[in-house]
């Protein structure tokens, strides 16, 4: 009973009217900022963190906390109208998404990520509210084994998630995780993998990168190609009639992806360094291997949008936990709003949610409100979204490889990191025709830097021996479902070769 | 179809080939003390793309893939001149930024997409390539405070006006 009177004092102090305004302004920048191609909400708190400082440290963070929740709504604008993933976060929600715009069904596609949001942001908040610090000792209690573990379940989605090429497959994820070890050896602080010795590799391969060059380059000149320029116009529209009618087949459609993307993504956000791009992949896999209909799956299946938005949703609340409860961030943006609360004289960890009831409970009390206003602002702009995908193509193409380079040098400003995207987006247009399946590459970049270090903590834990991802009670069960994962559909695919080979025979 | 794809498995081959070489400059075994070398993780997955594109052959001496039961070509004449003039024209549009700044750029490979490729209006494709880069200058230098490329000196007294604006 105490929480919830704590809450609603909360929720009493984020609704005064300053506080009030700050989440309103706070969603629609961050809506826009997440909609846009290469930005996403680490860059919108990072631009607005200084103007926080003309208001009290409790309306600053709600600011910050309600541009995030707007960003993580944006983020699958960009992937359903434009086909472009402006975050990590959001590759997932373009593998069923674009498809449903293509379809002429973008409305359907915005409006079940819209609902999927809300929903994740909501069970997060409920669970939040109830297990904050219950939640934290688990998070506390993975190490690089179980970290390890659990981004070889993610890998092992990817295996499932590439159809049925499996060598290609696995190349596309292994070229993805080296491409993430381009740079400097995270350990060791030695260059490693300067690719002919041009410099600008010393920086690494950022995601947003291969993700642009992929997306908004490489998949527009195969669409193109395809399509010998003449895309058929989906000519979308948007009535209170259609909007209300997508609204139920969202619910209808979506319910089994969105309660999924619910809670496994809350679940994962809460682990330092995981987060939210984890989350919506091994959502959208779960939504695939549990669904009546998974052949439906990256062809414009409505679970296939919910599962990867409420998870990624659900998971940018969970990773607020970690960064209040312990003052660790879970996210790049949530990094940043644990330097902010530093700065306003802040210390995040146990003693906060005792010293600081106030800002707290006052924070959490804006989650509510800004989940429910992201959800409002979100729905109301939806028919200007669509409105861009009425467009003529060869309006909307220019523009979108307008786009992807400027949001992709604002994001690195780096003009070698602007050819290396040319260079990846015509690469892939080739790999696309013999059909390798790129979206693997484009996660396993985001997460092989989070894999890499913990399997060498893990084996210098263990002086090298492997056995300490079976032995150990988390890790074990997770490396164990992550094998079967992988290996099931190689045992398909041998035993559909053996069959086909005894087939002339008989 | 199916020369290509062989052509591409080998060139990935290759490529993998030279990641497992360039991995080697650090140690790719386990070093008594401090775990495994920091060449280790690229060396081994490259190997692992090495075997796909082993498989891949495979696949291909078998016939399993559709790209190696065709016969056709992997890019017509339509989809010699998409890779020339949409793809020439992306590395005309990045080359040009540093010559003439981001924003000159972009309506210079806007004006090029609209009117010579999607065969649009003069009118359009000059108000076109005009709003959008003065719109992107207002976005990015005025709102998100992110500082695009100027190109050479001779553009100075357009953003100097542009600056003025703005501050």
């Amino acid at each position: 009973m105490e929480v919830l009177s704590l809450l609603g004092d909360g929720m009493l102090l984020s609704l005064q009217p300053l506080n009030l305004t700050m989440i309103l302004i706070g969603v629609t920048i961050g809506l826009f900022i997440g909609a846009m191609p290469g930005l996403g909400s680490v860059n919108g708190v990072a631009i607005l963190l200084p103007i926080t400082f003309l208001v009290p440290p409790s309306s600053a963070i709600i600011f910050l906390a309600a541009i995030y929740y707007g960003a993580m709504y944006g983020g699958a604008v960009s992937s359903i109208t434009l086909g472009i993933p402006g975050a990590s976060t959001a590759v997932a929600t373009t593998f069923d998404g674009r498809p449903l715009a293509k379809q002429g069904r973008a409305s359907l596609a915005l409006v079940t990520a819209a609902l999927a949001s809300f929903v994740g942001g909501t069970v997060a908040n409920v669970l939040f509210t109830l297990f904050a610090p219950l939640l934290a000792s688990v998070a506390l209690s993975f190490g690089p084994p179980e970290v390890f573990a659990l981004m070889l379940l993610a890998f092992a989605t990817f295996v499932g998630l590439g159809g049925d090429d499996i060598p290609k497959t696995i190349f596309s994820i292994c070229f993805g995780l080296v491409l993430g070890a381009v740079g400097f050896d995270q350990i060791s602080g030695a260059p490693r993998l300067v690719l002919f010795e041009y410099n600008g590799f010393l920086q690494g391969i950022g995601f947003l990168v291969l993700a642009i060059g992929v997306y908004g380059i490489g998949e527009m000149l195969w669409t193109i190609e395809q399509t010998r320029g003449d895309v058929t116009a989906t000519t979308p529209k948007m009535t209170i009639k259609g909007m209300a009618s997508d609204t139920k087949e969202a619910a209808k459609k979506g319910w089994k992806g969105t309660a999924i993307g619910s809670f496994l993504g809350f679940f994962v956000g809460v682990l330092p360094a995981a987060g939210a791009t984890p989350g919506s992949l091994m959502s959208y896999g779960v939504a695939k291997m549990v669904s009546r209909n998974p052949d439906e799956f990256g062809k414009g299946s409505v679970d296939g949008v919910a599962a990867p938005e409420a998870a990624n949703n659900s998971a940018s609340t969970g990773s607020m936990l970690p960064m209040l409860t312990l003052g660790i961030p879970g996210s790049p943006t949530t990094a940043i709003l644990l330097g902010g609360m530093v700065i306003w004289g802040l210390v995040p960890g146990p003693r906060l949610f005792v010293d600081e009831q106030e800002f707290v409970w006052g924070l959490i009390g804006s989650f509510y409100i800004s989940n429910v206003a992201a959800l409002l602002i979100n729905l109301a702009f939806i028919p200007v979204f669509i409105w861009m995908l009425r467009m003529p193509f060869t309006i909307l193409a220019p523009m979108i490889f307008v786009l992807s380079i400027a949001g992709g040098y604002a994001a690195t400003r780096d003009m070698f990191d602007i050819w290396l995207m040319v260079v990846f987006g015509i690469g892939a247009f080739f790999l696309r025709k013999f059909d390798y399946p790129l979206a693997p590459a484009v996660l396993a970049i985001v997460l092989g830097p989070i894999a890499e270090p913990t399997l060498r903590q893990s084996l210098l834990l263990s002086s090298g021996d492997p056995s300490i991802f079976f032995t150990r009670p988390v890790a074990g069960p997770i490396t164990i479902i992550a094998l079967i994962l992988i290996f099931l559909p190689l045992l398909k695919a041998l035993r559909r070769m053996r069959t086909s080979a005894k087939k002339p025979a008989s | 179809m199916r020369v290509g794809e062989i052509f591409t498995a080998g060139i990935l081959a290759l490529l993998s080939i030279y990641l497992m070489w360039k991995s080697t400059e650090l140690p790719i075994g386990y070093i008594s003390g401090t775990g495994p070398g920091g060449g280790a993780w690229p060396f081994w997955l490259a190997a692992i793309m090495l075997g796909s594109c082993c498989w891949t052959a495979v696949d291909w001496w078998r016939g399993r893939t559709p790209a190696s039961r065709s016969d056709d070509p992997v890019l017509d004449s339509h989809g010699w001149r998409t890779l020339l003039f949409v793809g020439g024209g992306v590395i005309g549009f990045v080359a040009l930024i540093s010559i003439i700044s981001m924003y000159g750029a972009i309506a210079v490979f806007l004006f090029y997409y609209l009117w010579f490729l999607g065969r649009h209006s003069l009118w359009l494709s000059v108000t076109m390539s005009l709003v959008v880069p003065v719109a992107l200058f207002f976005f990015f230098e005025g709102a998100m405070r992110i500082t695009m490329p100027s190109g050479l000196p001779f553009t100075d007294p357009v953003f100097n006006f542009l600056y003025d604006v703005i501050y």
